[in-house]
């Protein structure tokens, strides 16, 4: 019993560290797989409209964006422009053969569609009849949360 | 013999790979990807397309059963050929889908119920969102009152397992493939009108 005693107070006092980088490493893992580190050049100005009825996008690789409003030119805005990833399109056309590869690849695609505020309704409708040309029918009108009036 | 013993656990503890540093340089790590880490969710107003059609005609919906919402250029509303506003949407779509019947000239029933939205070449596009937005809302508000309630507007009753507060607490407990027991019960048939092809 005495030396029980005698050798519970030998130990050295303070705690073991040598599980904290086990811990800090589950957290780095968690981020380094929920971390987007580039986010796409955007060049055209998208502000997003405000809605209440609004739905999340939990599958992020369902999502394809396209954006729609006025190109980017330092202070002044040019003209109403689409792109889509990394790409401006430049003939409209074109959307329904990039959609439809898409739409092959992951069937199940959502069309996020990021349309300026500022925007008009005529290069809305024309990328609609060129998603339903492709197939890709599963679209969402990107918005933000309305602020409750205060 | 024991001075030997003691020597050599003390050259076995020495040898040791100094892991007091591991830390250091994982919380370097961490910090970086907590910095620049953005959790965000999209959201946004969903919508299903029609597929294109062909040759065959789309199928006929009778003119009870469509409520039919115009937006010119300037942001006016047109509802059943009547001037209106936004703010009356909401009232007007709720009265529509849940007529049950009752009036010849609203809908038959939530099932047959079909909002129509058509837009002009000009309408801006937040008015386009806003319209949306409130013919969604009619339908929210419609499908809260079902998970309230656990009952449709007419009094059937829906196979809910328990009340929920609203639609959205509902649809949080569902996991992806569950099937939708109140869009199922009340579901919501929006259609964008296709535009005027005589541009």
């Amino acid at each position: 019993m005495a030396r029980f005693e005698r050798r519970s107070s030998d130990t050295d006092p303070g705690f073991t560290t040598a599980s904290l980088p086990d811990i800090v490493f589950m957290l780095l893992i968690f981020f380094m797989v929920s971390t987007v580190l580039r986010e796409q050049d955007i060049k055209v100005r998208t502000e997003l409209p405000q809605a209440e009825a609004l739905t999340k996008i939990d599958q992020k690789r369902l999502i394809s964006k396209i954006h729609i409003g006025p190109l980017k030119k330092g202070e002044n805005e040019g003209e109403t422009a689409i792109q889509i990833e990394d790409a401006l399109i430049e003939n409209r056309k074109a959307i329904r053969n990039i959609m439809y590869n898409k739409i092959q690849e992951q069937p199940k695609l959502i069309a996020s569609l990021k349309v300026d505020v500022g925007s008009e309704m005529d290069v809305v409708n024309e990328v609609q009849q060129e998603l339903r040309q492709a197939g890709a029918l599963r679209i969402n009108y990107s918005s933000n949360r309305e602020n409750p009036p205060q | 013999m024991a001075g030997l013993l003691e020597d050599r656990r003390q050259d076995r503890e020495d040898a040791e790979v100094p892991t007091a540093g591991l830390a250091d340089i994982a919380f370097l790590l961490l910090i970086f990807f907590l910095v620049t880490t953005t959790i965000n969710v999209d959201t946004g107003i969903g919508m299903t397309l029609p597929p294109m059609l062909e040759d065959q005609e789309p199928p006929p919906v009778k003119d009870r059963n469509l409520l039919k919402v115009l937006v010119n250029s300037q942001g006016n509303l047109l509802v059943e050929e009547e001037e209106a506003r936004i703010g009356q949407l909401r009232e007007r779509v709720k009265r529509h889908v849940t007529n049950y019947g009752d009036n010849p000239d609203l809908a038959v029933s939530p099932s047959k119920a079909v909002i129509s939205i058509k837009t002009d070449a000009k309408t801006p596009y937040d008015t386009y969102i806003e319209v949306l937005d409130e013919v969604w809302m009619a339908y929210r508000e419609i499908w809260d009152q079902i998970a309230r309630t656990g009952q449709t507007p007419q009094g059937d009753a829906v196979d809910l397992d328990q009340t929920y507060s609203s639609y959205q607490e509902y649809y949080n407990t569902l996991e992806p493939g569950d099937d939708n027991k109140i869009r199922d019960a009340f579901g919501a048939q929006i259609s964008i009108a296709e535009p005027d092809s005589d541009e």
